[in-house]
């Protein structure tokens, strides 16, 4: 029988989590549901849907700090911090286009949940760095806390870290405490054309290296580039590499002159104002140049940045992808025409063999029950990752499977 | 302090421990001797001591993970130990326990420039990384005041901050990876030079583990940059309410200075005297606001603090016109734990953090404690996070008065989470305020953690005793307790 729970309030949680453990009922998890597709598939027909546990609960602008229901909009998020100018600093890309669903629907549970962060991720870090604090309810039926409220704190565990990126398979959030930071006053994007993606690399890592501060690093090789809804990259005819500089106005007017003058030595130089600056990073964080090739499956990618353009050289000599470098090369989206074993394999080999991580984000479900989605663990670690998952749910309740099967 | 039951048995095995020990550690790196064990007696809470059964000083992470095979195999409790600078109590040792000491664990393995990143023993000093980039101009940025002694690997299993963390975060924003040796002898690596990692996060669950989880052999820390230029500003405030307003005030204009400290007039008076920063004597409280970045940014925002400052009517502003000057007014409070130690014969550091909105009130309420218990207090803060170090001044030869600052550095805490904050910031729980958990943590929040303390050390053999203040048999914790041999939901919820 399947059966769909939709609970409004922590109680109803708690209530469900103990049908679902006394009578052995493993649930999907969801927020607003647009990352269903991310992850290894379910078949589970016992739905949890949180999407209704919803609302700022908390915020305190002076503090940095805010409080919300895990099922809040990230859209909703964003107004509110607007109104007075600030933000989620680590930027949350909106992978749902990418994924087959509607924008601008992701939750911030589902966020935290999934430790998505953008491009601003090199400077500011990642979600997690941003996560401060939860009440959770655990697979046990018990309600929980951990962190706080504030943004310095080592009292206990820092479960929420274990919480960011567990694609809820670990517990349910029933409220969540973010960091948020003022928005910058103003921000500049400066594009240098022509480049290949050796020097591409290495002109990002000298950026990330300088006094300049940037706050976002990407490399759009030529085919990408020609995609984007920027005339200024669309237009080029070449390769983009782009470097975002956020702050004061005189400062980031001067680093913006800064980099102008460091770049126009290397090709030519534009640069990004306002809407179209923020149009660009949006299309690079939420992997725009993607969405509407259906049929390619998509790698996400973290390497040590400087091996970027060595790791994307193999995959590419040995099959016909398309890529694109964020986050200074620290981070690649790679597309495969093909998501058979032996390319899926190909992809991890290389990858690995360069000391990194592939997760496969969109491939059908056929795929991702086969291939694994996320990095495979060494048996050390997956033991180790399955007690954790044992000591937060004992009955495997909460999506199981979902990142590792057998866990 | 109570602290597990001293297993005789194991004591009992002590010698043949020794000799299993010495088998693959030199003689000197196995000590026993009662005058070499005191050493190891305590750490920077001195208020407890215990000699160790045992310290052994492995300097490869084979011999520790030899070392934690045979604790396992014997049941023999470990309790890792960095520098042991610690103000919480974490490195305590145990009377019937082995202290992993790591101080040989002090090579820097690899500096990375291209990716940012340096690979360093456990025992490095947090110090000796920056030391160790500084002349291609990258630094690491916590800067515990400790730095010169504390140990990289301290510093992730009590995730760290410092003056420079408002801006640049604390251990655990800025490490990548790690190596470490879980208590039945595996060993793991964490991370690396890339940026993100499939599965549990289990990297930033281990810093500010305390030393709970596993023993922590090699770290890999992002390195940044140098800013371009750093200029510090002292504002001094006849009212400790003006500086606290003026503290919200930046936070709210949307300026987020890399540091922001605040002392109130017992600290200023002992530092001034100690360093000649050149602070103001005739004011109630002082910010030294530090901004950093390009030229352009720092002259910016620095005149736009001084307005803020100006309005929330500071009496006295001083902005730094050269790297000297800068560095003279950090003098004064990087130095002002010892500058308390000058004004009195012992001093009992607190670490709570609150909301920054509520700094007035409970700077008031702490000078009511001070006035019950009748022991002076300084403050000093990392008053940009909200995080207060109340520095109680006691004399330990006098009856009872270490009890009484006990007391009262208790009562401080309980008001720092009365006001919706945390018992501490960045120096731990330790053994100092694990019997204060239950005032933020409830039962169940208690159990999850320690929960995922068994999904680590079953047996509990990794520094027990600190942390949670009861310990618990992971069989019984593991327990399902809802179903009470029936289904008590048969209904399926309908919401
Ligand atoms: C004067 C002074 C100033 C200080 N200033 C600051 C400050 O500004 N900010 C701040 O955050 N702290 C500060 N501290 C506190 C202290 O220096 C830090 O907590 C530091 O990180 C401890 O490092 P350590 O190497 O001395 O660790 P230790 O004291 O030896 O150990 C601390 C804890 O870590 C565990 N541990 C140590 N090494 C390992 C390892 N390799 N693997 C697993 N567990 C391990 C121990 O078991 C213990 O629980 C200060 C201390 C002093 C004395």
């Amino acid at each position: 029988m399947e059966s769909l729970l939709r609970p409004t309030d922590d109680t109803q949680v708690r209530e469900a989590v103990a049908w679902a453990a006394s009578e052995n009922k493993p649930m999907a998890v969801l927020g607003a549901g647009s990352k269903t597709a991310l992850g290894r598939p379910a078949n589970l027909d016992t739905t949890m849907d949180l999407c209704k546990l919803t609302g700022v609960l908390d915020y305190e602008p002076s503090e940095l700090v805010l409080t919300a229901r895990p099922g809040t909009s990230l859209a909703e998020i964003d107004a509110c911090l607007r109104e007075q100018n600030q933000e989620l600093a680590f930027e949350p890309p909106d992978l749902a286009p990418l994924l087959g669903t509607a924008p601008n629907i992701a939750t911030l549970g589902g966020t935290i949940a999934c430790n998505l962060s953008g491009p601003r991720r090199v400077r500011v870090g990642a979600a997690r760095d941003h996560f401060l604090g939860m009440r959770a309810i655990n697979g046990r039926a018990e309600a929980f806390k951990a962190g706080g409220k504030v943004v310095k704190n080592v009292t206990g565990y820092d479960l929420c870290k274990l919480i960011a990126g567990s694609y809820g398979t670990l517990a349910l959030l029933t409220e969540v405490t973010v960091k948020v930071l003022p928005r910058a006053e103003k921000t500049r994007t400066v594009l240098l054309f022509g480049l290949e993606e050796n020097s591409a690399i290495s002109t990002l890592s000298d950026v990330m290296a300088s006094v300049h501060e940037p706050t976002a690093l990407a490399h759009l090789p030529a085919n990408i580039a020609a995609r984007s809804s920027v005339d200024l990259v669309s237009n080029a005819g070449c390769a983009a590499t782009a470097v975002r500089v956020e702050g004061p106005t005189p400062s980031t007017i001067f680093r913006c002159e800064k980099l102008r003058g460091d770049f126009s030595k290397l090709g030519e130089v534009e640069e990004l104002h306002g809407q179209r600056s923020a149009t660009f990073w949006k299309e690079v964080a939420n992997v725009t140049p993607f969405v509407t090739r259906r049929e390619l499956t998509v790698w996400r990618i973290a390497v040590a940045p400087i091996e970027a353009a060595i790791v994307t050289a193999a995959i590419g000599s040995k099959c016909n992808a398309e890529w694109y470098y964020d986050w200074a090369g620290g981070l690649i989206w790679l597309a495969t025409p093909q998501s058979d074993v032996t390319s899926n394999n190909l992809v991890r080999d290389s990858v690995a063999s360069a000391g990194g991580q592939a997760t496969l984000i969109r491939a059908e479900a056929n795929v991702r029950t086969v291939t694994s989605v996320f990095e495979p663990l060494p048996a050390a670690l997956y033991k180790l990752s399955a007690r954790v998952k044992q000591s937060f749910d004992p009955k495997g309740i909460f999506n199981p499977g979902r990142l590792y099967a057998g866990m | 302090m109570k602290m597990p039951e001293t297993d005789e048995g194991v004591i009992a095995k002590r010698s043949s421990l020794v000799g299993r020990f010495r088998k693959f550690l030199s003689e000197e790196s196995v000590i026993n001797d009662h005058d070499e064990l005191k050493v190891y007696e305590t750490d920077g809470l001195t208020a407890y001591h215990q000699l160790p059964m045992i310290v052994v000083l492995p300097d490869t992470t084979a011999q520790v993970a030899k070392i934690l095979k045979i604790c396992t195999s014997e049941g023999v409790k470990v309790v890792p130990r960095g520098a042991g600078t610690g103000l919480s109590g974490g490195a305590l040792p145990l009377a019937d326990g082995v202290t992993v000491g790591l101080a040989k664990f002090n090579r820097i393995l690899d500096i990375d420039y291209g990716n940012r990143t340096a690979t360093v023993q456990t025992g490095v000093t947090n110090l000796a990384i920056t030391q160790a980039v500084e002349a291609k101009g990258f630094y690491y940025a916590p800067d515990p005041s400790s730095q010169i002694a504390c140990t990289i690997g301290g510093n992730v299993a009590e995730n760290s901050g410092g003056v420079h963390c408002l801006k640049y975060g604390v251990t655990t924003n800025n490490i990548l990876g790690l190596e470490m040796v879980l208590i039945d002898g595996e060993i793991i690596r964490l991370g690396g030079k890339h940026m993100e990692s499939a599965g549990y996060d289990l990297l930033g669950l281990i810093a500010g583990s305390e030393g709970l989880l596993g023993v922590i052999t090699e770290v890999t820390v992002r390195i940044l940059p140098r800013p371009a230029s750093a200029r510090a500003l002292l504002v001094g405030f006849s009212t400790v309410e003006a500086g606290g307003k003026c503290v919200v005030e930046i936070i709210s204009a949307g300026v987020i200075p890399s540091g922001m400290e605040m002392m109130d007039k017992a600290a200023i008076h002992a530092a001034e005297d100690y360093s000649d920063a050149g602070y103001p004597l005739d004011v109630e409280a002082l910010l030294i606001v530090e901004l950093d970045g390009p030229k352009a940014e720092v002259d910016h925002l620095l005149q736009r603090v001084e307005e803020i400052a100006t309005s929330c009517g500071a009496v006295n502003i001083r902005a730094s016109k050269n790297e000297g000057e800068r560095l003279k007014f950090w003098a004064g409070r990087k130095a002002a734990f010892p500058a308390i130690g000058r004004i009195s014969p012992d001093y009992y550091c607190m670490d709570g953090t609150i909301p920054r909105g509520r700094l007035t009130e409970v700077l008031a309420r702490v000078t009511d404690l001070s006035d019950k218990y009748n022991l002076r207090v300084a403050n000093v803060f990392h008053a940009g996070d909200g995080n207060l170090h109340p520095l109680i001044l006691y004399d330990a030869n006098k009856p009872d008065e270490l009890e009484r600052a006990e007391k009262f550095g208790a009562d401080i805490l309980k008001l720092c989470v009365e006001v919706g904050g945390v018992l501490t910031g960045e120096h731990g729980v330790g053994v100092e305020k694990r019997d204060l958990m239950g005032t933020m943590f409830n039962e169940q929040d208690l159990n999850q953690q320690q929960r995922v303390k068994c999904a680590f050390d079953t047996e509990g053999l990794l520094n027990p005793g600190k942390v949670f203040p009861t310990l618990h048999r992971c069989a019984e914790l593991g327990r399902m307790h809802i179903h009470h041999g029936r289904v008590p939901f048969p209904e399926l919820p309908r919401f």
